[in-house]
């Protein structure tokens, strides 16, 4: 009888440790998504505090009680936050479209035509993946300058629209649709270029939109070349912006206001994220790396 | 040339034409750029070749600080961000619900605006007149006085800025661990669960290798990625890097090549050379120590 006894209790030791160690893993897990999320609630928060309560407080509050959209007024107002933006979107939509453009041709061409030397250029473009952007981003800075580029969109979108992993990526996916279809497409007299537009980007439409919305995130992020092209406020992207205002905005020490801009910045890509967090872990996982 | 040749090179020729012009060319160009000494950016001259614009950068003790800077983030992060990656992984891994909210969660800051939340970081750690900022005041209640981590001292500011660069880099590390950690497949571990393994030696034994490949991936691109670290810096510190004592080797390139102390694009090349040096070594010995193990 006693061994039976023992059963039990081993069991219930043996359950209590599983709940606990589930429970340690819990508590883990969501003290690090706090430490992810806090960042986002004090940015969020500090931009509708009043910038005299914001001031008076010692021991910053973590809530208000009268929150106000002054400093998002005053983000747009005093300094030009709203053109950083039609800049960033003009930059971003352009950047995005070019380089789909080239991508899709490129990798069409490696997927599918058949020419000499392609094997050797496909090499090529593979040994460049492992170049960094700050061995060529000295010439480039130089070739924009001489072709009195910079402070013009022109000189922001040339250098960031052709990108090997892409090509990469889609000649990948290229390649898995079969070929029958392409001999089928011939056989009926179809264009090369037809094909391509009616059949392989359709089919391949999720890499597609995996790329565009990497290159998005990467050009709305992009800091340093825009940082060495312009020097013009009338084309500074956002993150150009953050840094002007942090350095000479609202004065130094309007936080709320500063606060608010940060916010504004922020909230399109998070919003793209919300709705696309499927797709861009997705496209993130299969090869990308920031920046 | 036939016809059907002349049609695949007109496919490639929109990307043949920006590449060679801002990738291939400017390649030729830097190492050019960078034995040419005494280059004046104004009149486009220069006096001759020889190796002065490297030995120039290695005097610089800006250079030297920026090393400094460089090889300590990368010595501390790279380990650290790795470790703490494969143990939210392995925690994320153990769990069914709620999984997908938290994955989600931890992925968020790579979609966002290194700049923009980098402040909201300088913030949370800066001293002014009148508060402490958030975490000088958990560091009162534990009883410690106030740290300046913005001005002060260099050991405080290392701290911010590896926390931050632990933050940016972690998202992509535990994404990539978890997928790997999710293709290991269950048979391995309901064969152990039989001979009634313990849980360490089945992570030893049979996880570990499994996923081995994915931490020496992330190793190799962990270290490429923290020795071009810059725009994190900028974020907390400000573009005056040099200043504030954070310049990293990519801040010092571009230094050199505008801003106030800028207008020397050899000095500029030779830098960008020297670390392309230091991270083509680095690599190659992560892959030769990965082949040897993984």
């Amino acid at each position: 009888m006693s061994d039976f006894k023992d059963y039990e209790k081993i069991e219930k030791t043996a359950r209590i440790a599983r709940k606990s160690q589930t429970g340690l893993t819990y508590f883990l897990l969501t003290l690090w998504a706090l430490i992810v999320l806090f960042p986002f609630y004090w940015m969020l928060l500090t931009s509708v505090k009043d910038y005299g309560s914001y001031n008076s407080e010692y021991i910053p509050k973590f809530f208000t009680t009268s929150p106000t959209i002054q400093n998002y007024v005053e983000a747009f107002n005093a300094v030009s936050l709203g053109k950083y933006f039609v800049n960033t979107i003009i930059f971003t939509a352009v950047t995005t479209l070019i380089m789909l453009v080239i991508t899709v041709l490129s990798a069409y061409a490696f997927a599918r035509l058949k020419f000499k030397g392609k094997d050797f250029v496909f090499a090529l473009f593979l040994s460049l993946m492992m170049i960094p952007n700050e061995l060529v981003v000295i010439t480039n800075f130089v070739t924009i300058t001489n072709w009195h580029m910079r402070n013009t969109y022109m000189g922001l979108i040339l250098p960031s629209v052709a990108s090997v992993f892409y090509i990469y990526l889609l000649k990948e996916n290229f390649e898995q649709v079969p070929e029958e279809l392409y001999k089928a497409a011939k056989v009926d007299g179809t264009s090369d270029l037809k094909y391509l537009l009616k059949v392989l980007v359709p089919i391949c439409r999720p890499t597609i939109v995996t790329i565009l919305i990497l290159k998005v995130i990467e050009c709305w992020n992009s800091y340093v070349w825009p940082r060495l092209i312009t020097d013009n406020a009338d084309y500074y992207l956002v993150s150009n912006g953050i840094q002007q205002i942090r350095e000479n905005g609202f004065g130094r020490d309007n936080i709320p206001a500063m606060m608010a801009a940060v916010v504004v910045i922020s909230v399109p890509l998070i919003i793209l994220f919300l709705f696309f967090h499927k797709k861009i872990m997705e496209g993130v996982s299969r090869g990308g790396t920031k920046g | 040339m036939e016809k059907k040749d002349f049609k695949g090179w007109l496919y490639l020729l929109p990307a043949i034409l920006f590449l060679g012009l801002f990738m291939v060319y400017p390649l030729i160009d830097v190492v050019i750029y960078s034995v040419e000494e005494g280059y004046n950016f104004a009149s486009q001259s220069f006096f001759g070749y020889g190796v002065y614009n490297f030995s120039y950068v290695l005097h610089d003790p800006f250079f030297m600080q920026a090393i400094k800077n460089t090889f300590i983030i990368v010595i501390i992060t790279v380990p650290l961000s790795t470790l703490i990656a494969l143990l939210i992984s392995l925690g994320l891994n153990s769990i069914k619900p709620l999984r997908d909210l938290y994955q989600t969660v931890f992925f968020l800051p790579y979609v966002t605006n290194t700049l923009a939340v980098g402040l909201v970081f300088m913030i949370l750690f800066k001293k002014t007149a009148y508060s402490d900022g958030l975490i000088n005041l958990i560091i009162n209640f534990f009883g410690h006085e106030s740290i300046d981590f913005i001005d002060g001292p260099y050991a405080a500011k290392m701290f911010v800025m590896c926390f931050y660069t632990i933050w940016i880099v972690l998202p992509f590390k535990i994404l990539i661990l978890t997928s790997a950690l999710a293709s290991v497949p269950q048979t391995y571990y309901n064969a152990a669960k039989v001979d009634g393994t313990s849980k360490f030696r089945i992570f030893y034994k049979i996880t570990l290798p499994m996923i081995s490949p994915m931490i020496s991936y992330l190793i190799i691109t962990g270290f490429i990625g923290a020795f071009k670290a810059y725009s994190d810096e900028v974020a907390i510190f400000g573009t005056n890097l040099n200043a504030a004592g954070m310049n990293t080797i990519v801040g010092y390139v571009y230094d050199m090549l505008y801003g106030n102390s800028g207008g020397y694009p050899s000095y500029a090349s030779a830098a960008s050379l020297i670390l392309f040096a230091i991270v083509f070594t680095i690599t190659v010995i992560n892959l030769m120590v990965s082949r040897k193990n993984v």
